[in-house]
């Protein structure tokens, strides 16, 4: 049965620093006593997530879209279950997240943005105790494992320990263990980061067939085309906001003329970027950096010669023009300002 | 329940294919003991003949303690390093105070595992003069399990509580302080010229499980009375079993 999920009002403020970047992992920022006054002096707060709402439908595959820390992992989190929401509510189906997590873990299935394989472990033997936490009868389990390393191309490496495993090759065991019991919801957080580009179309070949049997899929990514590829609709999430959402074709068509020609000026005057505007066709100019400007249009390439006309007609000059096609990129960027990328 | 099987026979499954440097780790440190306390220096004169009596229910009670706080300290503190790999099981479908459960259970196991393999061996290493008795047998298995349980109990706090480059500080802060003034080798009885010590000694939960694992297997030495083991040992299991269950939750849920 395929489920939808929802969020309200959701918010995480995390009060420790990311693992990762809490400097100098030694006796200090331990939870023991001898931890330094002055540690526990500067309490840090970080708002991941700001007040995310979304609704997602069964049976879609949705992508939540943005650059670093925009919240997307975190929002994961929540709903599966490993992180704890500051505030707001979620709900997978009928059931609340935070309140019925032994159900909702029975539903859903995560592949994390960094593989967490159980490195005492097999490949196989991952699969069929994966598949005995969720409760598969034995026979059923060690089917179902034959099928999904034959599926992702690791039967010859199936008896090996994980820990000599390339990166995709864990990555593509990481999907099947979150396959083997057939969850309703699967969670793929930045699925194809570190993924060679063959292992990729695998993957959203995979993606896209699962999703076909009805199965609701969310993946994050801050890869354009994997969510133009893959989506049905899109969440385009930057501080822990939504920012704009809907099917990425439509998104596509929100931004003021769609195709974005970036020039460098030189130099640039406020009646140039006016005189810019003034182009039939172009819908918005914006400043960007010391001499550029991103003039949205309706045309691309076929603008290009009107617009340097006026430029030369302002006694300036062009040192560099840049054009790309209407793209969730662009969306982006219009949006905040800032590349996906950075 | 079919989940929290599936968990258990999980880290029975890796136990076991680990079981020879296991067994080596839990084993190599205790029988050295054994040998130079309880053979070279009861043979050479140094120490009475007693001592081997006296010593062998301390050595059984550390090597238990020992075994299953390693057993689980290690496994947690680096499954919860960065590599997370005990997601898998925290996303199980089961509570995840469940899971914290079965790594207690699972390490209380192996501390069983290895005060049962002690006895035999410090045994036979002893040699001669050892004047072991078993009066209540039944105790002595209640008062075992009282001794697993502390002991993987403790090393899920420890686990849940420290990272990966204070496993050496919890070897020299926590356990040698443990051990030594843990009532292993001596009595707590042979405190008594030390009042201080003698009292603050109490805290550590080390002392009971010696002094009981000694009531129950050499009851002509002196010992803590029964009443005292009892309640050091039900006290100090709440305290940590609740103590490691809240640290690995807090470590658990972000
Ligand atoms: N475990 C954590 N502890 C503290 N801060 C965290 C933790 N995880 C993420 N953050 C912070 O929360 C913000 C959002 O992170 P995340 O959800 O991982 O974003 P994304 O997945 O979109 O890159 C970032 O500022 C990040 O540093
Ligand atoms: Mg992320």
């Amino acid at each position: 049965m395929a489920l939808g999920i929802r969020t309200e009002g959701l918010r995480k403020v995390y009060t420790s620093a990311p693992p990762s970047a809490t400097p100098g992992r030694g006796i200090v920022g331990t939870p023991f006593a001898w931890r330094t006054a002055s540690a526990r002096r500067q309490k840090v707060e970080i708002v991941a997530l700001d007040s995310l709402t979304l609704e997602i439908a069964p049976g879609e595959i949705f992508g939540l879209l943005g650059p670093n820390g925009a919240g997307k992992s975190t929002t994961v989190g929540i709903l599966t279950t490993r992180v704890r929401p500051t505030g707001g509510r979620a709900w997978i189906g009928e059931e609340e997240v935070w309140k019925r997590r032994v159900s909702v873990k029975r539903r859903i299935a995560v592949v994390p943005q960094r593989p967490n394989l159980d490195f005492a472990l097999t490949a196989r033997e991952i699969l069929l105790f994966h598949g005995a936490y969720f409760g598969i009868p034995p026979a059923e389990r060690q089917t179902r494992a034959r099928a999904l390393l034959e599926r992702f191309q690791l039967t010859d490496r199936a008896d090996q320990l994980v820990v000599g495993f390339s990166g995709g090759m864990m990555q593509r065991l990481s999907i099947a263990r979150a396959m083997m019991h057939e969850p309703d919801v699967l969670f793929l957080d930045e699925p194809s980061s570190g993924l060679d580009p063959q292992t990729r179309l695998l993957l959203w070949e995979i993606v896209r067939e699962y999703g076909a049997r009805g199965r609701t899929i969310v993946l994050t990514t801050h890869n354009m085309e994997e969510a133009d590829d893959l989506c049905g609709r899109v969440a385009i999430v930057d501080h822990g906001r939504v920012i704009a959402l809907g099917d990425p074709e439509a998104l596509k068509a929100t931004i003021p003329g769609g195709h974005l020609i970036r020039l460098q000026l030189a130099p640039r005057s406020p009646e140039l970027l006016e005189a810019l505007s003034r182009t039939p066709g172009v819908t918005e100019v914006r400043p960007v950096g010391a001499a550029g400007a991103d003039v949205y249009a309706d045309r691309g390439g076929p603008l290009v010669p009107e617009l340097l006309n006026r430029v030369l007609a302002a006694g300036a000059g062009v040192s560099d023009v840049h054009i790309s096609e209407p793209s969730l990129e662009n969306l982006f960027l219009h949006h905040t300002g800032r590349s996906l990328r950075e | 329940m079919s989940t929290f099987l599936a968990l258990l026979s999980r880290d029975a499954h890796v136990a076991r294919r680990n079981l020879v440097p296991l067994l080596l780790q839990i084993l190599l440190q205790p029988m050295l003991l054994v040998f130079v306390f309880g053979r070279v220096l009861t043979t050479s004169g140094y120490m009475p003949l007693e001592y081997k009596s006296l010593l062998l229910p301390g050595i059984v009670a550390l090597s238990m303690m020992l075994a299953g706080i390693q057993a689980v300290a290690m496994p947690v503190i680096s499954e919860f390093q960065f590599t997370k790999e005990i997601e898998d099981r925290l996303l199980a479908p089961i509570e995840i105070e469940w899971v914290a459960v079965e790594k207690i259970l699972a390490g209380m196991i192996q501390a069983l595992i290895a005060g049962l393999v002690v006895v035999p061996a410090a045994w036979l290493i002893m040699g001669r003069g050892l004047a072991l008795t078993l009066p209540h047998p039944f105790l002595f298995a209640l008062l075992c399990c009282a001794v697993a349980l502390l002991s993987s109990a403790i090393g899920l706090t420890l686990g849940c509580s420290i990272g990966q480059t204070q496993i050496g500080l919890m070897f020299s802060l926590v356990l040698a302080p443990m051990i030594f003034f843990g009532c292993t080798y001596y009595p707590w009885s042979a405190l008594e010229k030390f009042p201080i010590l003698q009292k603050a000694v109490l805290i550590n939960p080390m002392v009971y499980s010696s002094e009981g694992l000694r009531s129950a297997l050499v009851p002509q030495f002196p010992h803590l009375p029964f009443p005292a083991v009892a309640g050091g040992l039900l006290l100090f299991n709440a305290l940590f079993v609740s103590l490691g269950i809240r640290q690995f939750r807090r470590k658990a849920v972000l």
